[in-house]
């Protein structure tokens, strides 16, 4: 089946109250007082559409997939194939082939890690360049390379505001650098990279380019082939979608050149002891039952995303984005955290006299869900000196009136802790 | 003769029980914070550091004519202040009765939640290290000849 624009049909008028009519959770209470849940950085709730594919599934259509000839199997089969093929459109990847499933952004990371690490694409004292603002799933893959096969890391900076140096960029390649791999968007600071600059820096000189786009997909359109990077990995959970699914997207004849990261079954063509016959792009990077219904239930969320225009998400986003930055900004003593020029809707904050960790627990009181620590993100919140921040972080369904509870919350904790 | 662990998670059960709201439990534990004694500064090293991924929380013991004392601190008030409610119930006491006595009284007065390892703030392993310093010093203590 090939799924087109056609298959989306016209796409929905923004309406932010028929959007949250559309995700159950949003109706709920918590101590006490309305959801106000400001936390989609770490995930986001799931919108009805999402949550009855998942229960059709396990009610109608439950098999296992790719291997059996009966019918249920063969429903099975297609639907999630299906929703490969969904995935493969969202981003505009060039062939289905080219979209691995896996269970997030973390383990698409360690996939082509590993998977290269096995190609000996990395030697002794080969280069992988991340930058300052990365997540801790793309550093630490390559820090376990690096005791494999004793490669250097190298940091491309990034200023006060949050955004990287690219000039320090190309000044950090070598000859033996061998793989660029940046967040496109920085969970902590919001900072959007210019990730198609990046990637055209890193080509000009053969090298390849992973982006972390865990970040990224809910908030705006992607679109690989423009991008022109490598590897993109992205998770389901992070685009209302279900956990323990994501996509790893790699170019078809990088990926055929790359070795198995997991050894199993659906991976192979032919086993014997002495040798096996893997199996092509992508089911070779695919051991074992997938988490079938997490990849239609990604389907379902491509589809829910799609039936809007993807600008009037990211224009409702930045509105919302300037209405918190200008509520918060004025609020005595805090100091927003990550202030680029170019931005998603996140914000990170410290309030003078304030441990984060106060003011998450305060604010939760009044039903305001946010995130506080280091997000994964500890030399990042290390280099503005600091061992925490305060997150908010926003959806197309959030509201302005669920920023001014965020803003009337601080206010009143702030007063507390006097 | 101060008093035993019993009475005094008794004494925190009566005050927190005229606590209403949400709001007047964490002013509560907030003001217990801020009597807390001043954490000596020379113990504020990586030795008597107790991480957790939210805050940082220090934890400073002494061993004295049999009763094993604590100096405590935090860079989080709320976690300032329950360290306050631990320190008032185990420090001065004997090892035995630290480690004969575990906190139920939190759940009494409704804060368990934020001693769950899952918070990460450092209480739930500042609990494991007042425990631990009790079987440390008790063991030695039973070591030392008559």
């Amino acid at each position: 089946m090939e799924i087109t624009e056609s298959t989306y049909g016209k796409t929905r008028t923004f309406d932010v109250e028929k959007i949250r009519a559309d995700f159950p959770i949003l109706k709920r209470e918590v101590n006490g007082k309305p959801l106000v849940y400001l936390d989609n950085a770490a995930t986001t709730q799931k919108p009805g559409s999402v949550i009855e594919t998942i229960s059709h599934y396990y009610k109608f259509n439950n098999a296992n997939i790719h291997r059996g000839l009966h019918f249920l199997s063969e429903v099975a089969t297609e639907e999630y194939e299906k929703a490969r093929l969904k995935a493969k459109e969202f981003i505009n990847a060039l062939s289905a082939s080219e979209i691995i499933f896996v269970r997030g952004t973390t383990e698409g990371i360690n996939l082509v890690a590993e998977s290269l690490s096995r190609k000996n694409h990395f030697n002794e004292g080969d280069e992988v360049i991340i930058s300052h603002m990365e997540h801790h799933s793309n550093i630490i893959p390559w820090q376990l390379i690096r005791e494999e096969k004793g490669i250097k890391i190298k940091v491309i900076p990034i200023n006060d505001k949050g955004e990287l140096l690219l000039d320090e960029l190309e000044k950090l390649i070598t000859k033996k650098t061998k793989l660029v791999s940046v967040v496109h968007v920085s969970n902590t600071l919001g900072t959007i990279n210019p990730v198609k600059q990046i990637v055209d820096i890193a080509h000009s000189y053969n090298i390849p380019v992973l982006v972390d786009g865990a970040q990224s997909t809910a908030h705006l359109k992607i679109d690989v082939q423009d991008l022109g990077c490598d590897f993109y990995a992205f998770s389901g959970h992070k685009m209302f979608g279900p956990t323990g699914i994501g996509v790893l997207y790699g170019k078809a004849e990088l990926l055929d050149s790359m070795p198995p990261y997991q050894g199993g079954g659906e991976m192979i063509r032919e086993v014997t002891f002495e040798k096996t016959v893997y199996n092509d792009i992508p089911h070779k990077f695919e051991a074992g039952t997938p988490n079938i219904v997490g990849g239609i239930g990604l389907g379902a969320a491509i589809d829910y995303l799609r039936s809007f225009n993807m600008e009037d998400i990211h224009n409702y986003e930045q509105e919302l984005l300037a209405y918190a930055t200008g509520l918060l900004s004025e609020i005595e003593g805090l100091r927003i955290i990550g202030t680029a020029e170019n931005k998603s809707a996140v914000i990170s904050f410290v309030i003078e006299g304030l441990h984060p960790y106060d003011i998450g627990t305060i604010i939760d009181t009044d039903g305001i869900a946010i995130r506080t620590g280091h997000h994964c993100t500890q030399p990042l919140i290390e280099r503005f000196g600091l061992t925490a921040t305060a997150r908010a972080s926003f959806a197309m369904y959030n509201t302005k009136e669920e920023i001014d509870k965020l803003a009337e919350s601080l206010i009143k904790t702030i007063k507390m802790f006097k | 003769m101060s008093d035993s662990i019993k009475e005094i998670q008794k004494q925190l059960e009566e005050e927190f029980e005229f606590l209403g709201n949400w709001e007047e439990r964490y002013k509560y534990i907030i003001d217990l914070g801020k009597e807390l004694e001043p954490y000596p500064e020379e113990f504020r090293t990586g030795k008597y550091k107790i991480s957790g991924c939210q805050s940082q929380v220090w934890l400073y013991p002494e061993f004295k004519d049999g009763k094993l004392y604590f100096k405590g601190d935090s860079d989080a008030m709320i976690v300032k202040g329950l360290v306050a409610l631990l320190l008032r119930v185990y420090s001065g006491q004997t090892p035995e009765d630290i480690l004969s006595n575990p906190p139920e009284f939190l759940k009494k007065i409704g804060i368990e939640k934020h001693l769950s390892p899952t918070r990460n703030n450092g209480l739930n392993s500042m609990l494991k290290q007042i425990r631990l310093y009790a079987l440390a010093f008790k063991t030695l203590s039973e070591k030392k000849p008559e």
